[in-house]
């Protein structure tokens, strides 16, 4: 379906990435935003807390991070699209929230502007270093989606898609900005209501009695109902069957905790989504994202100026991890290159998925600024000359 | 000869209320929480309520359990986390009745911060809180409700920190409506709940309950029905008696009672008026408007 128009700001914008953001989540029909303040997140709630009245919505401001994480779920179970947004130490906080999302199938989006950690760390810098915090942060086994905008524009197109997603599959839906995506201000599209893409929540059709709450159909995903509705649903973090109630057995909790994982890995192909840009005769590929994908850019560039056949592949869906390329792409060319804001997360995910065809190096950022596009150039020719001598 | 008529088994007046397909129920042998969850059911029959817009929202613990036997919407959320999921809900559908039932541990313990900002907030919330004194789910330690020199598995030596007094916690927050009864009370808890169920604001009700298996065992206060007998004979009827006056020690005195029924505007209703008042025909109106009945 259509967005609802009156959510939707058409026109052409000089926005910072959290006020697209907050665009992107009024568009995509989010009406309920819970959060707590912190910085560098900020921006997006107080935008929402401005605009959600206007449009029929509405921003609480919680006690904490905890409280955000929860009462958003609570709002999507009323029948609302909801979201919180928030940093590193918040981050930390909505772990356990994220595997509540998970196991009750609860659709929601966090966002998390990333800035500098562990703990208090840098509060006003950028960082990447919550990576691999958002794929395993919550215990127990579980599967979830999470998107790396690098820039103003994707940070609304992605928070739209975030929605979508997390309607789609009934999971929570991470979006992994930074700080510099999220401060930085450039021009913004903003299209009208009409060729904007709303996944609907998938409601059942079926009568009380007939709706089995969390059996689910081919593609792995139940379908939902809301309270107030006279299904008189149960839903729990426990392990529980297709009805909704607890039941602790080894045999329940691998036929959930198997669909919950597999209702991702196996949807993974229509879900990932990369760019790539001089990869078809690449020798190296450099693999980066976020705001990190752009000074990656300049540093391809700068070594196809060099004669060397450079290559990027930013993954703008990060989980599910885009493996099969990756380990296509091992089997041909001479080296990956990692550049991120932090000490090496994705950099294992392409070792792992390279599998030993092609050699993955690591251009490290500890965070607070970005890379030198001089950095990832060093070792990119470094790689292109190593490959020479070897032959 | 006519074979003999067997008179029909008397149907249980609450049965309807409750997901009898789920019992037996993993509460022990003289607990507390069974018996409230009859007084609430009963509650619900007479309030004539819409039952289909009826929300029941829990915590973790034995009486996180109790959102599982109601045959209503029921959410069993995280630990100490059943309020703001019930904030979200209540925010986000304003037709709702959202009902918060779950535990001192849970409640007070680690949830303690959200309960005192939603009592400050005042959004329409019916708490009902059962104390035991102890988390009975985990095998019976000291929490923010044991009494001084109880003995509990984390305190054999007896407690050296003093309780919670929850009416007082409550109304010092901001609640406009707080009661305390025994699980020996069933009829004021009935009527109680009733009562709540019809107020706008945040409600709070904390019933004392027998944990006969792990606070009474450790503390020689004896079964199920000793326990009992200790709550109607340690009760004293104390209608609007200073929420300050009214903390529990060990083998003391319980103040029962109806202690707060004040007015105060609620969240939604400052919220409204705000909003409509500032931006006029601009406001849109809150989430409620965007879910259908």
């Amino acid at each position: 379906m259509k967005a609802d128009p009156i959510g939707v700001l058409t026109g052409t914008h000089f926005f910072d990435g959290d006020h697209a953001c907050c665009e992107g989540a009024l568009a995509a029909g989010c009406r309920f935003a819970a959060g707590y303040p912190i910085t560098p997140s900020t921006e997006i709630v107080e935008r929402f807390a401005q605009r959600a009245p206007l449009v029929g919505g509405m921003f609480l401001q919680m006690e904490d991070e905890l409280a955000a994480s929860i009462a958003i779920q609570g709002a999507v179970w009323a029948g609302a699209k909801a979201f919180t947004v928030t940093s590193g130490p918040g981050f930390s906080l909505m772990m356990e929230h994220i595997g509540f999302a998970a196991m009750t199938e609860t659709p929601c989006v966090i966002v998390n502007v990333q800035r500098g950690g562990p703990s208090t760390g840098l509060p006003t810098l950028p960082g990447q270093a919550d990576m691999m915090q958002a794929r395993w942060g919550s215990h127990g086994d579980y599967e979830l989606i999470a998107l790396a905008p690098s820039s103003p524009q994707e940070c609304f197109d992605l928070t739209i898609h975030a929605f979508n997603l997390a309607e789609q599959y009934r999971v929570p839906v991470l979006v992994m900005m930074d700080e510099c995506v999220g401060h930085m201000t450039e021009k913004v599209v903003i299209p009208p209501a009409s060729e904007i893409e709303v996944a609907p929540r998938r409601y059942t059709r079926l009568p009380r009695g007939e709706y089995v709450p969390f059996h689910a159909g081919p593609d792995g995903v139940p379908e939902m109902v809301r309270a107030g509705e006279g299904y008189r649903i149960h839903v729990t973090g426990m392990t529980h069957d297709e009805q909704g109630f607890p039941a602790p057995t080894v045999e329940a909790q691998q036929k959930l905790v198997q669909r919950l994982v597999e209702k991702i890995r196996r949807n993974a192909e229509a879900i990932v989504r990369y760019e790539e840009t001089g990869v078809e005769d690449a020798e190296v590929v450099v693999v980066a994202y976020g705001i990190t994908a752009r000074v990656a850019r300049r540093a391809v560039e700068l070594a196809r100026q060099q004669g060397v056949r450079a290559g990027l592949l930013r993954p703008v869906v990060v989980w599910p991890f885009p493996e099969n390329r990756i380990a296509e792409l091992a089997r041909r060319v001479r080296a990956f290159v990692v550049a991120e804001m932090n000490l090496g997360q994705i950099a294992l995910e392409v070792e792992r998925c390279s599998a030993g065809n092609a050699p993955t190096v690591l251009v490290p950022h500890g965070g607070g600024a970005v890379h030198h596009p001089e950095e990832i150039l060093e070792v990119i020719l470094a790689q292109a000359r190593t490959e020479e001598v070897l032959r | 000869m006519s074979a003999p008529v067997e008179a029909p088994l008397a149907a249980n007046p609450v049965e309807a209320v409750l997901r009898s397909f789920r019992m037996p129920h993993i509460w022990c042998p003289g607990c507390g929480i069974g018996t409230t969850v009859n007084c609430f059911a009963r509650a619900l029959e007479q309030s004539k309520l819409n039952l289909d817009k009826v929300v029941v929202v829990s915590g973790i613990g034995c009486s996180g359990r109790v959102a599982g036997y109601l045959d209503l919407d029921s959410f069993h959320t995280t630990h100490g986390r059943a309020i703001p999921f019930a904030t979200g809900m209540k925010i986000a559908n304003p037709k709702l009745t959202v009902v918060v039932y779950s535990g001192d541990g849970d409640l007070v313990g680690i949830g303690g911060n959200h309960f005192i900002h939603a009592a400050r907030r005042n959004l329409d919330l019916k708490v009902i809180c059962i104390n035991n004194f102890t988390y009975g789910m985990t095998g019976g330690q000291m929490g923010p409700t044991t009494p001084v020199s109880a003995l509990s598995s984390t305190t054999p030596f007896g407690c050296f920190e003093p309780g919670f007094n929850l009416p007082h916690l409550a109304e010092s927050a901001g609640a406009v409506y707080v009661a305390r009864w025994t699980t020996y009370h069933v009829r004021q808890l009935a009527h109680t709940m009733g009562e709540m169920l019809r107020k706008n604001g945040f409600s709070f009700l904390e019933i004392i309950s027998p944990c006969p298996t792990l606070y009474g065992q450790r503390n020689r206060l004896g079964d199920g029905l000793a326990m009992m007998k200790h709550f109607k004979q340690q009760s004293v009827l104390r209608h609007g008696a200073p929420t300050k006056e009214v903390g529990i020690e060990l083998q003391g005195p319980i103040a029962v009672g109806k202690f707060v029924d004040i007015e105060r505007p609620s969240f939604l209703d400052v919220m409204n008026e705000q909003l409509g008042r500032t931006l006029e025909a601009e406001y849109a109106g809150c989430v409620k408007d965007h879910v259908p009945d």
